[in-house]
């Protein structure tokens, strides 16, 4: 039997992408343990806590990465917790300092007050280890050039010690770089969100409290937007993604199916 | 000298930067942080090596005339715009922005999501049962992706993700220990041979 020509292929995919979409499926979706994990940290941080965010991805896992950070800095800013923005990654602080104007602008919270964005800082290793140490030694200045200490929600903000989670949101191997240097070294609190295509290799830090929670990919995103109540592009994209999923499973299927009737018939 | 000038200062710095995480004196941290200063300094020199690197590249393929040079002055375009607007007019200048967000990330993502479909092709060409490892994985692959996804679960009755899950906790995650426990036992050794310069590749040449 023939192959299933790819062109074929290609447009079933962006049929099942298409069709979903413009239907608006609304499937539901449950939440998994690390997730409900991630969650409930930082429901438990009282009003006043500091949490540092770091947008360790390009516009590339902007998809997949956006809707968790939105999500979490949607519950933050509603739980009055302080949030520093930060980012090892080049080409990730304009879509970073976007995204937090957003969140920031559509729940009121007050630059300089409730968030700040540090920026980016060449050197990853260096810059985590450096902030355990002293912050300001590694950002003088905010993303906007304002000086570290002419921002007061940062006047009692050293190092690690005044943060209370370090979250990670990333596309490669930063999230073993923040546990390496800056949990182990300096005991900081983290948990991630990372691409699915780099889930796999987080369990065994999940497993040892290394990462107090991980979402996982899109997935990761719906289930925390569903948590936070305030369903958006991620409950919208796992959708879609369900249909896509099934179809490569169909094709997976099919294409074994064929392979088995071709070697049948050869035998 | 080219050479024994980098392997002493390798040497002593890797000594210096292990007793700094045994000894809690303060002379002792003074040097770790110090030492944290200097490399946050350093790191910045791998930016221009590498817009050096891109540099030459580059040039060479247009003296060449190798195949799609042409292309080689559209990167030269898009790197001389971009960092002279992020130069001379900051990252955050709307035109800065516009560009950013009207042809770097569309492009990106483009690129990005080009891989749903060669999976797609990809899975229904290879992903065959040939052999008793081949149906294994691909059992397992299945069943993670079904359970990556509500649809899985409706389908299913929630065993998907449970499955997936158990998956992740259990077989990925011995796996994975494993292989993180291999790595960190061979970066020591490396790490070993470098200080004390029995590695030496790292300075480039022959030995």
């Amino acid at each position: 039997m023939p192959n299933i020509d790819r062109r074929i292929v290609f447009i079933l995919v962006a049929l099942a992408v298409i069709i979903p979409m413009l239907l608006s499926v609304n499937l539901p979706v449950s939440v998994s343990e690390p997730t409900q994990k991630f969650y409930d940290y930082v429901e438990a941080l009282p009003a006043g806590s500091t949490i540092m965010v770091a947008f360790d991805y390009g516009p590339s896992s902007l998809a997949e990465l956006n809707p968790m950070a939105k999500a979490l800095l949607k519950q933050c800013f509603d739980s009055d917790i302080r949030v520093i923005g930060i980012t090892l990654v080049v080409d990730a602080p304009t879509l970073a300092s976007a995204l937090i104007q957003e969140v920031a602008a559509e729940k009121g919270a007050v630059e300089g007050e409730d968030y700040v964005f540090l920026g980016f800082r060449p050197g990853a290793v260096q810059v985590i280890l450096g902030m355990g140490t002293d912050i300001a030694s590694v950002y003088d200045t905010d993303y906007n050039g304002t000086a570290i200490g002419e921002i007061p929600m940062m006047q009692n903000i050293t190092n690690y010690d005044q943060i209370d989670l370090l979250v990670d949101f990333a596309s490669s191997d930063t999230v073993e770089s923040w546990i390496i240097y800056a949990n182990v070294q300096y005991n900081q609190q983290i948990a991630a969100g990372v691409t699915g295509v780099i889930i796999a290799q987080m369990f065994p830090y999940l497993q040892t409290g290394q990462l107090v929670g991980l979402l996982s990919g899109i997935l990761g995103a719906a289930e925390y937007e569903n948590l936070v109540g305030a369903p958006a592009k991620g409950m919208k994209w796992i959708n879609v993604e369900s249909f896509v999923h099934l179809l490569i499973v169909g094709l997976v299927i099919i294409g074994n199916i064929t392979y088995f009737i071709h070697r049948t018939r050869e035998e | 000298m080219k050479r024994q000038v980098p392997l002493v200062l390798c040497f002593v710095f890797g000594i210096v930067m292990i007793f700094t995480q045994f000894s809690p004196h303060s002379f002792s941290q003074w040097t770790y942080q110090e030492v944290i200063s200097w490399a946050l300094i350093i790191g910045p020199f791998a930016l221009v090596l590498a817009t050096v690197t891109l540099i030459q590249t580059h040039t060479a393929r247009i003296r060449r005339r190798t195949e799609h040079w042409q292309y080689s002055f559209v990167v030269f375009a898009g790197l001389i715009i971009m960092v002279l607007i992020g130069i001379f007019l900051k990252p955050q200048n709307p035109m800065f922005e516009w560009l950013y967000n009207n042809v770097q990330l569309p492009m990106d993502a483009t690129m990005f999501s080009l891989l749903a479909f060669f999976i797609a092709s990809a899975a229904y060409r290879a992903f065959r049962a040939r052999t008793f490892e081949a149906s294994l994985l691909l059992i397992t692959a299945l069943i993670v992706m079904m359970g990556n996804v509500p649809i899985g679960d409706l389908l299913s009755n929630d065993t998907a993700s449970k499955a997936r899950q158990w998956i992740l906790d259990n077989p990925n995650l011995s796996a994975r220990r494993g292989i993180i426990l291999g790595v960190s036992l061979g970066v020591i050794s490396q790490s070993i041979r470098i200080i004390l310069g029995i590695e030496r590749s790292y300075l480039g040449g022959g030995d």
